[in-house]
């Protein structure tokens, strides 16, 4: 899990953050062996959690965790646009629907495995996503966040246009069985859709991280850091760009088409800006460039908003919008950020013992 | 000593959380789910945020309801506990809230949850689950399938038997007509836009213009101005409150002289009429199944005076010029008629039962004349529906009380 | 043709209220070089406030200073309690400091004022022009507009401290170094925000109606607007927003079948398609980036 940090941070470290996105680079190589060792430490302890929860948790619980690490699949793929190549998006609630669409498309429609679903989401949504990053190659901060926003807005409407309503089933929506699981698995469907999703989620994981820690991944952040110098220096920014764009769609999109799975029911209502904004927020509180604060990320986004209901009805969305409000003040950078300030810490304090 | 701080927090929230998950998988089967000597559990599911909070209205309503029946003595000597969630009109957290109400708080049955993709979302979770999804706050069409879904049943009449009495109305009283359709890109609409089209039969074709509207849009000037350019002398708008009231003041200002129809659901003098203007809604056609408060021909009625009085005692900061509260109140008085009916045995078996065998029963918001009725194979507890036209003071109801017939097939 | 000259005066009616929402866009990006989502949640804030001060019977002309007044110091203490607490926090922070803000105002204004429509009544009377495809209301809301325009435009260019904001916004650093004092500039900012924001939902709400969610579309197309135009010109706000309301229903009107339906994905593809050639919108400045 942390084999990789050194080079990364050595990359983020040496360039430091000139773009527009602040991202959060990791300490300095020196504490890196000592931080890594707590970093996989928590890792392993996660994982751990993650495996037992299922045999532990009653199937509404299980059903809500494996929502979170759907939207935490969704966020990493945020963030390899965002954290790692500097460009925004508003817009990533469309690729979930994309995703998601293709998933309940192909189970309804042609009678696909559920499983199948998932790389054709990926692939299209690769596709979308790329030819998104093409004119979106021209736009940079605000703008591009407006075009990714109209996206956002504009691909519920397409869903129910009515030329397509043979496929998309229009403003009604499909309906999705849940898989039952394979091999005699002593699971019940809740169960086995979490430790797929897990499982899913942490090979998405890994890909990223040896994304990141790849030349394509040193490309991505030079071009975050300062697009024209690495223009200068030979790096083909517009194909990156479009890459970049393309590789966070996929994730998004198998993210979506996960949902799908597991909710059982897709309708445009499922995808309207709001998921966008959500993950947005979610991406922000885990920490912009940090890849394990997806999870946290996901966390939030699928457990605060029920905290805030606990806390107020009539005021629901008050209550969440000063939790925001509050996490930005508590933690501006995010818990990738808290992390990697409380890490520099703890390795001053270690050189000065 | 940040980090370690940090770590140990870390261990203590997983401590938390793994604490939690045990604790919630301890679940005990009962009989009556959802029921104790005391207390009757019934789930519910409104967007109390997001773009559809309107909405919202009805469940506060409904929520005042039970208390005055429990500060009444309940039903049968068993308080109401009424479970409210938030989905913001988002069927993905609906899923979630219909998990968190029949999976961890055990509620009885799910009651009134709001909307179509939100009913869509979770009607197949809930049959799986033998638990009742009853009164659905939505007129689609699809929530009275008794043979495919039978825990399911709505309450108000659907949007497409609306449309049929519409339809039937015209093909009959103006035969000459060129008509006009502007609609809600939504199941709403186009559900009443085909009732219509079914009701005018053959003569389906009388439709010369159509214009759909996305609620997203701030105004429907363009839509309106579109469709009298196309020479329609019937105007229909299958609209939501806003957009109807928008519909009618900008028809009026450009001068369209056509007869007017709007949908059930945007007929409220006070939330609709009055902000369009009483004289540009003069002339005004619609169906109603429940009285308007506004309308002063019910001044005197005792049913509208003790929804007064209970607005005023139970919720004095809710809006009496919209609708929902009249929805909210007869939807819960429908509820709690099935609940005294199921008596003690509150399985949700005997409760589903109890709601499809409903034999006219009335409410005394209903318009004179009209009961709810189901059966095994009827899942449309309201079917009828009377035609009315606005005198540019209050509604008139004419013609005889009509029943859809889309119901019980 | 009729159908046509129908269309495009309808769609200069309700660009109108785009243009309107526009300008006031542009003016917090003038101030903070971010869009502000929260925005329109505080011109309908605003305007609810308005509505209450008419309903307890205070009189119309005395009605819009109070509101407008009331809304700059609501601007500036938001920018003083809220934002300015965040320091420099990167900008996806503040993005979500206002989705936060959106959150809480759109929340309050429901639980105070409900979400039924009310209508609001408009300060130029009824009656309409043109047979009734633009009312007075809407002619006055445009008059409005313009006059909002040129103060800004004569703002920004000749007033000491128009230009100081500028300055403030565009080059913190230098800026201060020549004496500005940055923070209050970008309150100040807030505050006229805010205060145009007042004037576009006293204007907008006697057409939508008011409620709580008013402003959700509303300012998507003040955005799509002022991102037409270029954030950085005031004109090109309104013009942009005008332009937005004209193809929009052109579009509607006459694309068959599907037209209808994409009303706001033909408007918005059509403002991508000029961001691709012209990425800081039709009268933006092109700003050179150094290395």
């Amino acid at each position: 899990m942390s084999v990789n940090t050194t080079t990364t941070d050595g990359s983020q470290a040496a360039t430091g953050s000139a773009g527009s996105v602040k991202a959060v680079s990791l300490p300095k190589p020196a504490a890196a062996s000592s931080n890594a060792k707590i970093m996989r430490t928590a890792g392993i302890v996660l994982l751990i959690m993650g495996l037992a929860a299922p045999f532990m948790a009653g199937n509404f619980l299980i059903f809500q965790l494996t929502m979170m690490l759907i939207y935490g699949i969704a966020i990493l793929g945020l963030n390899i646009l965002t954290g790692i190549n500097g460009q925004f998006s508003l817009g990533h609630g469309a690729f979930y629907a994309v995703g998601a669409y293709t998933a309940a498309i192909m189970m309804d429609q042609f009678g696909v495995g559920y499983l199948w679903t998932l790389p054709v989401a990926g692939i299209i949504c690769f596709i979308v996503g790329f030819l998104f990053g093409l004119p979106a190659l021209r736009l940079e901060g605000v703008y591009l966040a407006l075009a990714t926003f109209a996206l956002a807005v504009v691909t519920p409407q397409l869903f129910k246009l009515s030329p397509f309503e043979h496929w998309t089933s229009g403003v009604m929506g499909i309906v999705i069985s849940k898989p039952e699981a394979p091999f005699g698995l002593p699971l019940n469907p809740d169960q086995w859709l979490y430790f797929l999703t897990l499982a899913i989620g942490l090979l998405a994981y890994v890909c990223a991280r040896n994304l990141v820690a790849s030349r394509t991944g040193r490309a991505l952040m030079a071009i975050r850091d300062n697009p024209i110098a690495a223009g200068s220096m030979g790096v083909n920014t517009a194909l990156f760009k479009s890459l970049a764009f393309g590789v966070s769609a996929l994730y998004t999109g198998v993210a979506g088409a996960l949902g799908a799975i597991v909710v059982q029911y897709i309708s445009p209502d499922s995808f309207t800006f709001t998921l966008s904004v959500a993950l947005v927020v979610g991406l922000v509180v885990g920490g912009v460039g940090w890849l394990p604060g997806a999870l946290f990320g996901g966390a939030f986004i699928m457990f605060v908003p029920n905290i805030a209901e606990e806390l107020s009805k009539g005021l629901s969305g008050a209550v969440y919008g000063a939790i925001m409000i509050l996490m930005m003040y508590a933690i501006p950078t995010g818990l990738g950020g808290l992390l990697k300030a409380a890490l520099t810490a703890l390795s001053k304090r270690s050189k000065t013992r | 000593m940040h980090m370690r701080r940090n770590i140990l927090k870390y261990v203590g929230a997983g401590l938390v959380v793994s604490s939690s998950l045990a604790f919630a998988s301890i679940s005990q089967a009962a009989d009556m789910p959802g029921v104790t000597d005391t207390e009757i559990k019934i789930g519910n599911i409104a967007p109390y945020s997001g773009p559809a909070s309107a909405y919202s209205t009805i469940a506060k309503t409904i929520s005042a309801y039970f208390d005055k029946v429990n500060e009444e003595g309940g039903i049968n000597g068993r308080k109401v506990n009424f479970l409210s969630y938030d989905d913001g009109y988002s069927p993905p957290k609906a899923v979630e809230q219909a998990r968190k109400l029949v999976e961890s708080d055990e509620a009885l049955l799910i009651f009134q949850s709001l909307g179509t993709p939100s009913n869509s979302a979770i009607e197949k979770y809930m049959n799986m689950k033998k638990v009742p999804q009853l009164l659905v706050a939505t007129g689609a069409t699809k929530f009275g399938d008794p043979e495919n879904f039978p825990w399911t049943m709505g309450w108000q009449p659907n949007y497409q038997s609306e449309g049929i009495i519409y339809g039937r109305w015209i093909a009959a009283e103006m035969p000459d007509a060129k008509i006009a359709v502007m609609y809600q890109n939504d199941d709403f609409g186009k559900d009443l836009l085909n009732g219509l089209k079914t009701g005018l039969g053959d003569k389906a074709d009388m439709v010369i213009a159509e214009a759909s509207y996305e609620v997203a849009e701030p105004v429907v000037d363009s839509q309106v101005v579109k469709l009298k350019a196309s020479g329609a002398d019937v105007f229909i708008s299958f609209s939501t409150p806003k957009f109807a009231a928008q519909g009618i003041k900008k028809a009026h200002e450009i001068g369209w002289d056509a007869t007017q129809i709007v949908a059930n659901v945007s007929n409220s003098v006070g939330a609709v009429l009055t902000p369009a203007g009483l004289e540009a809604s003069e002339g005004l056609i619609s169906t109603a199944y429940l009285k308007d408060m506004q309308d002063p021909q019910w001044a005197d009625d005792q049913g509208v005076k003790d929804w007064n009085a209970f607005m005023d005692k139970y919720y004095a900061d809710g809006d009496k010029l919209s609708s929902f509260t009249t929805y909210g109140y007869s939807v819960a008085q429908t509820m709690v008629h099935i609940l005294e009916q199921a008596g003690d045995d509150l399985t949700r078996e005997n409760v589903l039962k109890q709601a499809a065998s409903m034999k006219d029963v009335t409410l005394p918001l209903f318009l004179p004349g009209m009961s709810m009725n189901t059966s095994d194979t009827d899942y449309f507890p309201i079917e009828q529906m009377q035609l009315m036209k606005f005198n540019g003071e209050r509604w008139e109801n004419f013609g005889e009380i009509i029943s859809g017939e889309v119901g019980g097939n | 043709m009729e159908l046509l000259a129908q269309q495009l005066i309808t769609g200069i009616a309700t660009g109108g209220i785009y243009a309107c929402m526009a300008l006031a866009v542009v003016m917090i990006y003038q101030a903070i070089h971010h869009l502000n989502f929260a925005q329109g949640e505080m011109a309908m804030f605003s305007t609810f406030i308005a509505w209450q001060m008419l309903a307890w019977g205070v009189p119309y002309w005395l009605v819009i200073p109070l509101t407008v007044a009331l809304s700059f110091v609501g601007g500036v203490a938001i920018e003083r309690l809220v934002i300015r607490p965040l320091g420099d926090a990167p900008v996806l922070s503040h993005i979500v400091v206002f989705i936060g803000l959106f959150a809480i105002i759109n929340s309050l204004a429901g639980f105070i004022w409900d979400f039924t429509i009310k209508p609001f009544p408009s300060p130029f009377g009824e009656g309409s022009q043109f047979g009734g495809l633009i009312s007075n209301h809407q002619i006055g809301m445009i008059a409005v507009t313009m006059a909002v325009l040129v103060m800004l435009f004569l703002f920004f260019q000749y007033t000491r401290v128009g230009l100081a904001m500028r300055a403030a916004a565009e080059n913190p650093a230098s800026a201060r170094l020549v004496g500005i004092r940055v923070g209050w500039m970008i309150a100040l900012g807030w505050g006229m925000a805010s205060a145009i924001g007042a004037i576009a939902g006293i204007l907008i709400a006697p057409i939508v109606f008011l409620e709580p969610n008013m402003m959700l579309s509303i300012l998507l197309y003040g955005f799509a607007g002022a991102v037409l135009g270029g954030l950085t010109s005031p004109t090109g706000a309104v013009f942009g927003g005008f332009m937005v309301g004209i193809i929009e229903n052109l579009a509607g009107t006459y694309i068959p079948e599907i037209g209808g339906e994409l009303k706001l994905p033909i408007a918005l593809f059509l403002i991508v398609t000029v961001l691709v050639f012209k990425p800081t919108g039709l009268f933006g400045r092109t700003v050179v980036q150094r290395v």
